[in-house]
Order: C-alpha cells, then sequence, then structure tokens
C-alpha cells in the first residue's frame, strides 16, 4: 500500500470524510494501475480481437456486419470486462490492502464504489473510446456508432458493479475466473438485451430515448445496490482465508 | 378412457415418442433423485455409525467441547 | 412465536420431525402425482388444438412451478441466513439448489420435446423458454460456487448473497427478455394460455402440481438430513441417535 494513500485513510483522522477517502482509494487505484500498463492494454487487445473473429469466422459480407455488428461490439466489450474483474480486487486481495480498507471507518460500501468506479474508468471508458473505431471497421453508419457508444458509456458501469460482487464472491478460490463468468453472465443478460436493443431502434429510425432511459434506470439500480452486495461479499471472503 | 384400445394409447395419434420420452426422462430423472439422495444418506448413516463404534471400542467417546478458547459456538439444540 | 423460531433453528428437532413426517410426505406425493399423470395420460380428453401432445403438460407444468419456486425459497432461505444465522437455513440452500436444478432442466426438456409436433422444432428463443435457461444458468452458479468453498459457514452465506443478487436479477431478467422476443419475434410461437382449461384437464394438473411438491419436501427433508448428519456428526445427540439405531 502507498505511503501517502496509508497517511490519508488514516483511523485516527476524524477529519477525513467519506468523499474524500473515496477520492483517496479512487486515485490509489488509478496510479497503480499506470504503474502495470499491460493490465490496462490486455482487455483493450483482447476486444478487437474479439471483434476481428467474426467477420473471419462467420462472414466478411457488409449485409451481415451491419446487421449484426452492434450485437457483436456489446458481446465483446462484455467479454473484455468480464475478463478484467479478475483483478479488481485480486492485488489488494494479495498483499493485504484489502483489509486496510476494511478496517477504515468509512463505509465499506464507498470504498468498494470507488474502486469500481475506478475500475470502470480504466477498463470501461476505453473500451467505449475504441468502439467507434471498430464501428466503421465492421461498417455501422453514423447514428448507429453514435448510439452504441452511448449504450455502453451508460451499460460499461453496470458491467463493472454487477461484476465487482463476482469478483468479490470469487476473491480467493482457485477456479476464480471461470467461477466468476458462471456466476455473472446471467445477470449481464438484460444490459446486453437493451444495449442492442436501442441500436437496433437506432437504426430503424424509432426513437431511443425511452430505451436510454430503461438503461439509465439500471446503473442507478447497479449504483445504489451492487456496492452493498459487494462490500458483504468482500467481508465474507476475507474471514474465510 | 380417452383411447379405443392400449396401442392406440401408445401411439397417440403419431405423438406417442415425445409424449413417451418426456414421461421416460421425468421418471427416470425423479427416480433417480430420489434413490440417489436415499442411498447418499444411507451410506453416511453408516460411516457415522461406524465411527462411532470404533470410537467406544477404542476407549473414551470423545464428544465436541461446547466451547474453545478461538471460537465460541452458540449452540442451537 | 418466539420459541417456535428457536425451535425451528434447532437440526436436532428438525431431524425429529423430519423423520415423522417423510413416510406421509412420500406417500401422499406419490398417490397425488401417479393419479394426476395417469389420469391426465389415460383419461384426459384430446386437446382439439394440439392433439395428444399436450399431455406432456401434466409433468412440464409441475416440473416448472418448482423449479421457480424453489429458487423464491432458497431465497427466503438467504435472508434467513444472512440475518439470523440460522444453521437450517443453509443447510436448505445447500440441500435443495441440485433440485432446482434438476426440475428446471426437466422443464426445459419436456418443453422442447413438446415443441416438436406443436411447433415443429425443438428450440425456439421463447421469452419463457430463455428465462427458464437463464433460470438453469443461476441454478447452476449457486452450486457451483458453493462447492468452490470449502468452509462452510462462509460457503453458506456467499451462497445466500449470490441467491440474494439472483432473486433480484429474476424480474429484471423476466422483463428484459419479454420485451426483446417481442422485438426479435412474431408473436406467433408463444405458448398461449388457454383462456378456460376443462375442468378434465386442470384437476389432474392439480394433482400432479401438488404430489410434486410434496415430493419435493419428502427430497428436502431427506437430503437435509444427510447434510445435518455431516455437519453435526460430532455432536452428542447425532451419536447418541445413530448408536441407538434411530434413522
Amino acid at each position: 500500500m502507498n505511503a501517502d494513500v496509508q497517511l490519508s485513510l488514516k483511523a485516527e483522522d476524524a477529519a477525513i470524510g467519506p468523499v474524500r477517502a473515496m477520492i483517496a482509494v479512487f486515485a490509489r487505484d488509478v496510479r497503480v494501475a499506470f504503474r502495470q500498463r499491460q493490465d490496462l492494454l490486455n482487455p483493450l487487445l483482447f476486444f478487437t480481437m474479439v471483434v476481428t473473429l467474426f467477420p473471419l469466422g462467420v462472414s466478411p459480407e457488409v449485409a451481415f456486419l451491419k446487421q449484426s455488428g452492434a450485437g457483436i461490439l456489446w458481446v465483446a466489450a462484455l467479454l473484455s470486462v468480464l475478463l478484467s474483474l479478475d483483478h479488481l480486487f485480486r492485488h489488494d486481495f494479495d498483499d493485504g490492502t484489502l483489509e486496510q480498507l476494511m478496517l477504515q471507518p468509512q463505509p465499506l460500501f464507498l470504498l468498494v464504489l470507488a474502486k469500481t468506479m475506478a475500475h470502470w474508468m480504466l477498463t470501461g471508458l476505453p473500451l467505449v473510446l475504441l468502439t467507434p473505431v471498430l464501428g466503421l471497421m465492421l461498417h455501422l453508419d453514423g447514428n448507429s456508432v453514435a448510439t452504441l457508444c452511448l449504450t455502453l458509456l451508460i451499460g460499461t458501469p453496470v458491467l463493472s458493479l454487477v461484476g465487482a460482487i463476482g469478483a468479490a464472491l470469487t476473491l480467493g478460490l482457485r477456479s476464480a475466473g471461470v467461477l466468476l463468468s458462471l456466476l455473472i453472465i446471467p445477470l449481464y443478460i438484460p444490459v446486453l438485451i437493451f444495449g442492442t436493443g436501442t441500436v437496433a431502434a437506432a437504426a430503424e429510425g424509432s426513437p431511443v430515448a425511452g430505451y436510454l432511459a430503461l438503461m439509465g434506470a439500471f446503473l442507478f439500480l447497479a449504483l445504489t445496490l451492487a456496492p452493498f452486495a459487494a462490500a458483504a461479499a468482500l467481508r465474507i471472503s476475507l474471514s474465510n482465508s | 378412457m380417452a383411447f379405443d384400445s392400449f396401442s392406440a394409447f401408445l401411439v397417440m395419434e403419431g405423438h406417442g415418442p415425445y409424449v413417451w420420452v418426456c414421461y421416460g426422462v421425468f421418471v427416470l430423472l425423479l427416480a433417480g433423485m430420489m434413490f440417489w439422495s436415499f442411498r447418499t444418506h444411507q451410506d453416511i448413516y453408516q460411516i457415522c455409525k461406524r465411527g462411532y463404534e470404533q470410537q467406544s471400542k477404542v476407549g473414551q467417546p470423545k464428544p465436541k467441547a461446547p466451547a474453545t478458547f478461538t471460537r465460541v459456538e452458540v449452540s442451537q439444540d | 412465536m418466539w420459541q417456535f423460531f428457536h425451535k425451528l433453528g434447532s437440526p436436532k428437532w428438525f431431524y425429529g420431525i423430519a423423520t415423522r413426517f417423510m413416510p406421509w410426505l412420500l406417500a401422499s406425493g406419490l398417490l397425488l402425482l401417479v393419479a394426476g399423470i395417469v389420469w391426465g395420460l389415460a383419461f384426459a380428453p384430446k386437446d382439439y388444438l394440439q392433439g395428444n401432445s399436450y399431455r406432456i403438460i401434466f409433468i412440464h407444468v409441475p416440473a416448472a412451478f418448482l423449479a421457480q419456486s424453489i429458487y423464491i425459497m432458497m431465497a427466503f432461505s438467504a435472508v434467513v441466513t444472512l440475518v439470523w444465522r440460522m444453521k437450517l437455513a443453509d443447510v436448505f440452500v445447500k440441500a435443495v439448489a441440485p433440485v432446482g436444478l434438476v426440475f428446471t432442466f426437466l422443464s426445459l426438456f419436456t418443453g422442447a420435446v413438446w415443441g416438436k409436433p406443436t411447433w415443429g422444432t425443438w428450440w425456439v428463443w421463447d421469452a419463457r423458454l430463455t428465462s427458464m435457461l437463464i433460470l438453469l444458468f443461476l441454478y447452476g452458479g449457486v452450486i457451483a460456487l458453493d462447492r468452490a468453498i470449502n468452509d462452510e459457514k462462509s460457503a453458506a452465506r456467499a451462497v445466500a448473497v449470490l441467491v440474494l443478487v439472483g432473486v433480484v436479477n429474476i424480474p429484471i431478467i423476466k422483463y428484459s427478455v419479454d420485451w426483446w422476443n417481442t422485438l426479435h419475434q412474431p408473436a406467433t410461437f408463444k405458448l398461449t394460455e388457454k383462456p378456460s382449461m376443462a375442468v378434465e384437464m386442470w384437476v389432474p394438473l392439480v394433482l400432479a402440481i401438488l404430489g410434486l411438491y410434496l415430493l419435493f419436501g419428502w427430497l428436502a427433508c431427506l437430503r437435509m438430513k444427510t447434510e445435518i448428519l455431516i455437519r453435526e456428526q460430532r455432536t452428542r445427540w447425532v451419536r447418541d441417535l445413530v448408536l441407538a439405531g434411530g434413522k
């Protein structure tokens, strides 16, 4: 654990409010991630490679790609987030930072929320930024790409938040990676359905505001509930080891 | 009886195979699950029994202490 | 009330009660299920629309009912596990999850075989079938997580969290799959609900549902007893019980 964070998270320092603690955790996670840049790059590479597989494996025809491009990009983004979730708590669990966090006077779910937001900024957001390029390669038109980016922007935080529950539950287990996918993929289905559905509606020219509002509802539901579940799961996993 | 004969019952106007496969798998899985659960229970019971008999042969049985230094078990018995 | 609640948490008390009730559960469950199935297979009139293939309903619907209600029961138990740390609640979840998985599989399987003569295809991405498939995944996840954690207590609590997260998601999944289905498919393939079922059809159906519930009760008691034996084998009451030859 970094010395400066330890300082700013000191239990006896009563002046530290929950918001400042969250900012400290967030900043620390971002800084640690930038020291291991390869970990940041991996999900993006994976995302690109999965997308490449579809034209190769199914069909490079423009009509097919136009029709299923949004679905392909959504599935690939979902898988990349899933792949990166294993790192969300793993390093902190191994070096004991997590136990330190748990001993803080600030509520654990806020700190978990901060960690999850950092995770989203480091994996979900780059995926969204990469999407227009891949969207062009899949022959999506401008309108679809814009809608797709918007749905991913709303959807990927949900993926990170829900995934945090799974990551916390499988922390410290032997086959954590596969198990994590088993637990989390069923919970990702609603986001996937509405994400691709919005793009399909936009391609037909129908209004998308309602769909986006629903995805926003998912996001807020996940924001309010997931950190509690993830914090509870973390406590269980740490009492286990 | 909704059918004229037993063979008509088996054939079910061409839908027989579907119906019978469904019922077959249903009965097989349900009976299998019941039997397997029963067998597991018997096995565990026998293992416990053998353990207890060996214990009493060897010497004083050692029932679990209600509490230890490290962890207080709240009994719900 | 609290004394009853307290008693309910006692494995010893449950073991005795379960042993007393199990023969009745088994006998009445088998009786009702067999009666419902025989009635439905041989005596209920043919459906004017689907012909004889509809007779699958007498096992399909009970299996689907149980598949869903077992998950709901597990969710209630999960709350009890997390709030009151009651031993029996997590014994229940652990004992019953595989049963739920089997019933979910059965309802999917019978649905698929029913679909072939009715719709002409084994599988359609119908909203109900898809949400059942997702329920199967949820059961699979619960069982996998339970197997993966060695420590009994943390396994129980982790599984409880997972079951609760799942149960919050089930309505959302159901809703989104319904929505997705109307988006992607014409509504012709829907299993249309009959406004009124003939009495000769629904009486055996109700019998079969009740019978399967009772049999599930028997299975749950049996599997919970096994789990209790494993967990409590070092306690004095199990020792006394087994050495006295009680089942």
